[in-house]
This record gives C-alpha cells, sequence and structure tokens, in this order.
C-alpha cells in the first residue's frame, strides 16, 4: 500500500480511538476534577455498559438500529444509577478522602469484574452494528460505523461541553471544583453534586463502551485497556481539565493509529508511557491544568 | 400453618427420605464403584483469553468419563474427573498442578489447551512427578523442551499439521505467503515452521506479521499485508477472534484479495454465518476435526456428537448460539481413552506405579479409529511423546465448512528429535 493511503486509514483509525477514549477519559477527568477521587474502578464501568448493551441486545426485539437505540439509553442509565449507589454507600463514607477511595475503588473494580465473570460469563459475545454500511475506497475497505462512532463522540462531547458551561447544572459543578465549602457555604448540596458528577462520569464511560461494542466485544475483562489510557490521557492533558483531556484524547489516538500503522502497536504503548513520564516530570500539572 | 425444616421434617419429607433410601438400596450392585475411583485433575481454561475452549474441552471430558463409566470404567474403577480453572494464566496454571497433584490427590492432570500455560505448568509436573497429558499442539513437548512426565496423545502438533498441509497450500493457493500469527509461543511455531516449509514447495513467505495475543483492534496491522501477497495465512486465538475476521473482511471489502488460508482457530466458537462475514465464502481453512458434519461421516462421529451434545452444524444441542471449538476439543475425549488404555495396560493401582504408567503410554503406539478416536486414527511416538493424526482442509461453501481434502498419517512424520524414554523420571 503506498503511502497516502496507508497515512489515512492509520488517521481514520486514530481518530476512532480517540473519540473513544476521550469520551471514557472525560469522564474519569470530570470525577477528579469535581470530586478530587481518583476512580481505578472507571474502567469496569466502561466494561458494564457493554455487557448491559449485550443484555440489551439479547431481550429486546426489532431491527439492528432500534437495539442499538435502546442499549445507548438503557446502559448510561444503569451504569449511572450504579455509580451513584457506589457513590453513596462507599465513597460519601469515606470523606471523599484522597488515598481511601483509591483502595476503596480499586476494591470496587475487583467486585464488578468478578460479578461480571460470575452472571455474564467469560466469553466475548458481540452485538450487532445498528447498520452495516461499508465504504470501499480504492485501496482499502473501512466500516462505515466507525466514522459514525467518530461523530457520535463528538456529538456527546459538544453536549458534555454545554452542559458545562452552558446550564446551572454546570454551574454548580463548576463552583464545587474551585471549592466545595464555599459553594456548600453559598446553599448548594455538595453530596448530591458528587453524586451526580460520579454518575455522570460513569455514564460517558458506558457512552464509550455501547458504541465501542460493535466493533470490539463485550467482555469482562475489557475494562483494562481503556482505564489505563484514560490515565495516561487525564494526566497529560492536565487533572481536572476537559479541554486538555479531549486534545490529549486526539494527541494519544491520532499518534497510536499512525505509529501502530507504521511501526508497531507496543511502540505506540511505550511513546504514550514516556509522554507521560516527561510530562510528570517537566509539567506535572499536565498540558492544560492549573497549577495548585 | 405448619413450617417444615432439616430438622423438624414433616411426616411427608421423611417418607419421600426413606423410599429414595430404599430405591438407593435396591440399585444393582455393578452401579457403585467398584473400587476406589480413578483421579484425572482436568487443567481448564474456564476464564480468561481461553474459555470458549474451557465451555467445550469441560463438556467434551465430561462426555467421555460417562461413557467410559457407562462401559465399566477403567480398569473396573470408575474415572472422576477433578475440573479445576486456571484462568489461561501460567502461573495459574503451575498453582493449578501443585493443587491437583497434592491435595486433590489425583493419579495424573490432562487438559491444557493454551500453549503459554503448558510451558509454565509442565516444569512443576516433572518435579511433582505426575503425569500431565496435554492438549495444545504446540511443538514444545516433541522438540524436547519438557520431561518425561508431559505427554501429547492425542493432538498432532502445529509442526506435523503444517509439514502435511504446506504442499496443498502451495500447490492450489500460492506461492507468496504472508503470515498473520499470535505473538507467542503457539504462534511462532506457526511461524517458524510454515516459512521453514514453503522453500520446499517452491514457495516464499513474504511477510511475517505478529500479533500480540491480547490486541483487540486489527485493522492497523492489515496494511503491513504486502500487495504482490498471494496467500495470507491467518492464525488468531482469544476473544477477539470474531473482530479480527470482521475487520479482515471490512479491510479488503469488495476489492482484491488475496487468497485466505485460515487456522480454524480464527473462527472457533465463531459462526459461519456471522454477519460480516460473508467475505469468507470459497476461503479455505485447517480444521482438526471437521465441525460440521461431512456427508461420509461414521458411527463413530454421530456417537460423539450424540454424547458431547453437538448437533451437525458444530453448536450446542441446546443453544444454536453456542458454537463449539470442534476442531479442538476432541483432543479431550480422546485422551481419556489413551488414559484408560494406559491405566489398563500398566496394572496402575495407585500413585505409586506413575512411572510405570508413563512407561505404559511411552509403550502405545497404534491408536486405530474407533469410537475411542472419532477424530481418526493416530500412531502416537513414544519417544517424542507426540500424537499424530490426520488433518483437513475445508472450504467455506455456501456458508458452511466443506471437507476439500485430508492429509495421510505419513505427510506429519519427521525425524524426532528428542527421545524422553532415555531421560530419568
Amino acid at each position: 500500500m503506498s503511502f497516502g493511503p496507508f497515512l489515512l486509514l492509520a488517521l481514520m483509525e486514530g481518530m476512532v480511538t480517540a473519540a473513544v477514549l476521550s469520551l471514557a477519559a472525560v469522564g474519569l477527568c470530570l470525577v477528579f476534577g469535581v470530586m478530587r477521587v481518583v476512580n481505578v474502578a472507571h474502567g469496569e464501568f466502561y466494561m458494564l455498559g457493554a455487557v448491559i448493551a449485550w443484555f440489551v441486545a439479547s431481550v429486546v426485539p426489532g431491527p439492528a438500529w432500534a437495539v442499538f437505540l435502546a442499549a445507548l439509553v438503557v446502559a448510561p442509565v444503569l451504569v449511572g444509577a450504579l455509580a451513584a449507589a457506589a457513590d453513596g454507600l462507599i465513597l460519601k463514607r469515606l470523606n471523599y478522602d484522597p488515598e481511601a477511595t483509591i483502595v476503596a475503588t480499586i476494591g470496587l473494580l475487583y467486585i464488578l469484574q468478578q460479578a461480571a465473570l460470575t452472571f455474564y460469563g467469560p466469553d466475548a459475545r458481540p452485538v450487532a452494528a445498528p447498520f452495516t454500511w461499508r465504504i470501499q475506497l480504492p485501496w482499502f475497505g473501512y466500516s462505515g460505523y466507525k466514522l459514525f462512532v467518530v461523530a457520535a463522540a463528538v456529538a456527546v462531547l459538544l453536549a458534555v461541553w454545554r452542559l458545562m458551561t452552558r446550564t446551572r447544572a454546570g454551574l454548580i459543578m463548576r463552583a464545587t471544583q474551585v471549592d466545595r465549602e464555599v459553594a456548600g457555604a453559598f446553599g448548594i448540596n455538595v453530596d448530591r453534586v458528587y453524586m451526580g458528577t460520579f454518575a455522570l462520569g460513569a455514564a460517558l464511560a458506558a457512552v464509550a463502551a455501547v458504541l465501542v461494542v460493535p466493533i470490539q466485544q463485550a467482555h469482562y475483562l475489557m475494562g483494562g485497556d481503556p482505564l489505563l489510557l484514560s490515565f495516561i490521557v487525564v494526566i497529560i492533558g492536565g487533572l481536572g481539565s476537559l479541554r486538555g483531556t479531549v486534545i490529549a484524547a486526539l494527541i494519544i489516538g491520532l499518534s497510536d493509529g499512525v505509529i501502530s500503522m507504521f511501526f508497531t502497536p507496543t511502540l505506540a504503548k511505550i511513546l504514550a508511557t514516556l509522554l507521560v513520564a516527561m510530562v510528570l516530570v517537566f509539567r506535572p500539572q499536565g498540558l492544560f491544568g492549573q497549577k495548585t | 400453618m405448619t413450617t417444615t425444616s432439616l430438622f423438624a421434617p414433616s411426616r411427608r419429607r421423611v417418607l419421600q427420605g426413606m423410599g429414595a433410601g430404599l430405591a438407593t438400596a435396591a440399585l444393582p450392585g455393578h452401579v457403585f464403584a467398584q473400587g476406589a475411583p480413578l483421579k484425572v485433575g482436568f487443567q481448564l481454561h474456564r476464564t480468561g483469553i481461553g474459555a470458549a475452549y474451557g465451555r467445550w474441552y469441560e463438556r467434551t471430558a465430561t462426555a467421555a468419563a460417562t461413557a467410559i463409566n457407562a462401559a465399566g470404567g477403567i480398569a473396573g474403577r470408575p474415572v472422576e474427573l477433578l475440573f479445576e480453572d486456571d484462568a489461561t494464566d501460567p502461573k495459574r496454571g503451575a498453582e493449578v498442578v501443585e493443587k491437583l497433584a497434592g491435595p486433590a490427590a489425583c493419579d495424573l492432570i490432562m487438559g491444557t489447551l493454551f500453549s503459554h500455560v503448558v510451558m509454565g505448568s509442565a516444569p512443576r509436573a516433572g518435579e511433582l512427578k505426575v503425569p500431565y497429558l496435554v492438549c495444545s499442539e504446540g511443538y514444545h513437548v516433541a522438540s524436547g523442551a519438557l520431561n518425561r512426565w508431559t505427554l501429547q496423545p492425542a493432538i498432532t502438533d502445529v509442526r506435523s499439521q503444517i509439514q502435511s498441509m504446506a504442499p496443498w497450500v502451495a500447490a492450489n493457493l500460492g506461492k507468496k505467503v504472508t503470515l498473520i500469527y499470535p505473538d507467542y509461543a503457539f504462534g511462532h511455531d506457526h511461524r517458524d515452521f510454515f516459512t521453514a516449509a514453503m522453500p520446499g514447495q517452491g514457495g516464499e513467505v513474504i511477510a511475517q506479521i505478529g500479533i500480540p495475543p491480547t490486541e483487540t483492534s486489527f485493522t492497523r496491522y492489515f496494511p503491513q499485508i504486502p500487495a504482490e501477497t498471494e496467500v495470507l495465512y491467518h492464525v488468531m486465538v482469544g476473544p477477539a477472534v470474531l473482530t479480527f475476521v470482521k475487520e479482515l473482511g471490512e479491510f479488503y471489502g469488495t476489492g482484491a484479495r488475496p487468497q485466505l488460508f485460515g487456522f480454524l482457530d480464527s473462527l472457533e466458537a465463531v459462526d459461519t454465518a456471522t454477519p460480516g462475514l460473508e467475505f469468507l465464502e470459497g476461503s479455505h481453512f485447517w480444521e482438526g476435526h471437521c465441525r460440521m458434519k461431512q456427508a461420509d461421516a461414521g458411527e463413530a462421529e454421530t456417537a460423539y456428537r450424540a454424547a458431547v451434545g453437538v448437533d451437525d452444524m458444530g453448536a450446542s444441542v441446546s443453544d444454536p448460539a453456542d458454537i463449539s471449538t470442534y476442531s479442538h476439543m476432541f483432543s479431550c475425549w480422546e485422551t481419556l481413552y489413551f488414559i484408560k488404555q494406559a491405566v489398563e495396560a500398566s496394572g496402575y493401582a495407585g500413585v505409586a506405579d506413575r512411572e510405570k504408567l508413563v512407561e505404559a503410554m511411552e509403550a502405545i503406539s497404534d491408536l486405530p479409529a474407533g469410537p475411542e478416536r472419532p477424530q481418526g486414527g493416530m500412531v502416537f511416538n513414544g519417544k517424542t511423546h507426540q500424537a499424530f493424526g490426520t488433518q483437513n482442509i475445508s472450504q467455506i461453501q455456501g456458508g458452511k465448512l466443506l471437507r476439500v481434502h485430508q492429509t495421510s498419517l505419513e505427510d506429519g512424520m519427521y525425524a524426532n528429535d528428542t527421545d524422553y524414554t532415555a531421560m530419568s523420571f
């Protein structure tokens, strides 16, 4: 394959990675930014989104696109509700202490993963894509659904951005992020903000998973890679900075696509990890993070 | 309202219990064990990346044990299988061997498929001096890398499979081959032996693409396939195989594509009629044991399918969406019958006779086709601890796998690289 088409394919693959990654990472970033909680169980919320999508696909009759839309609604709602419950039952009782919540979310990670293994099983199960349109370029074919994933991720990210900057809920979340105690003094119910933020972060991971499950398959161990990459993205972008997270997801996604294709995927992972190390050494607050 | 419990049973409960007891006592004597059971530990990939294989390995081994027990057991003793999950993980694998050989007091251990787990577990089996019978296809047994206690008596190794099929691939599909394989022990066997086999057939391997076994996205690897490739040889394993074949189909689409020759591993537990796999029509696959019942299938094949619970399409009789790992799982059935043959020949009575048991296994050579070996006859080489059988090449025609070629036993023979019988226990 000549250089031009090769690069095109690399960029397309990179865009898909970036799209899914930015959704998952924005969820992680929101939770850290507003609550100062490092959610190690984030990847398992992602996995649960995919598993619930499979359950929805196996019980809802009808055409593939209707099933997919149902999953796109049901999975984030259920995962968000579970996250809200986890917040109320676990994180709140630890007073959101940074060290304690890390340990608690590690525990949650194993509970969710093993519960999925017990109730869903060890198999990778496919969910049909909402449509099977395929683009045939002169050099290679490409899944039209993958391009839809990119568009859908952009739409969801725009919605999150509007929520944070143009709505009252966003204002309250930002106020809580800046200063929890002052926000409380102004009558903001901080507990409810935290619960809502944790649920929203998990729901975003679930949306990413529902989008990705027709490309990959739902599997109980699928949460590991997105968690690692989300952390890489959030650290590079700057903890708590949504803009930084999206830009970092683009950098990591596209470089992953291009480096994997021209060299090897292992080299892409090595370079991403090296970038994290460099950022931590030379700019610990991340590319767009605020110095604290 | 009256409440009943185990401690204060109702009259009806007591009568039921007495009835059951009397019925049991009235059973003829041969239903009960003639002696203590022969305990066979089964190292099972119940979870982890080998889970689809594990599910079917368990069913196949259970069916074989049921059949053996119904026919009087092994040397008059009932066989009892103890399944232990190794999470398809080499470290856990070694621990499972310890548990099965130690606290569980198994007479021997069998069943491992994934070659990295075999490599991680076999040394421990050797140290604990417990016979360890693997169903893995890796060349690691016959290469001499393992030990006197490790045998592969019921599935041909990759080296032999490739040697017997490479001439057919070169003669019928093309000479310039690109390989796609999982980047670890099992995949390296494919890479090394196929690359070595092609020049002898007037062909060559022009590119080797190794993919990490935990990979979930494959499109990025496909541009490495050189344009002049005539045959794309693919073998993938793990939970992402469906993604692999789907993305391969998307990549080539309706454009020109090389001939595809795959190991069925790339499609094990995957329905060939899955939407997105239409591009596989006309492509060829290696099959250890034909998933779809062929027109010339004999009685043994039919009986085996019925015993394990597999329909003519290779799916579970209770769930047509549950596709079997048919190309590999026969090895569990045949390994158990191999154990039966060796135990009965050696007069094995208990763990003190384990060396005698291994010697009896090494003395076995001819393994004829029959109900014990539904996949076909095999030859066992006691020196290399490796079995050799026939291989099938199938083509997807109308969404079904139809056999177009079967190799002979001689096609897969190679000179011994080791002699385990000269090794001490």
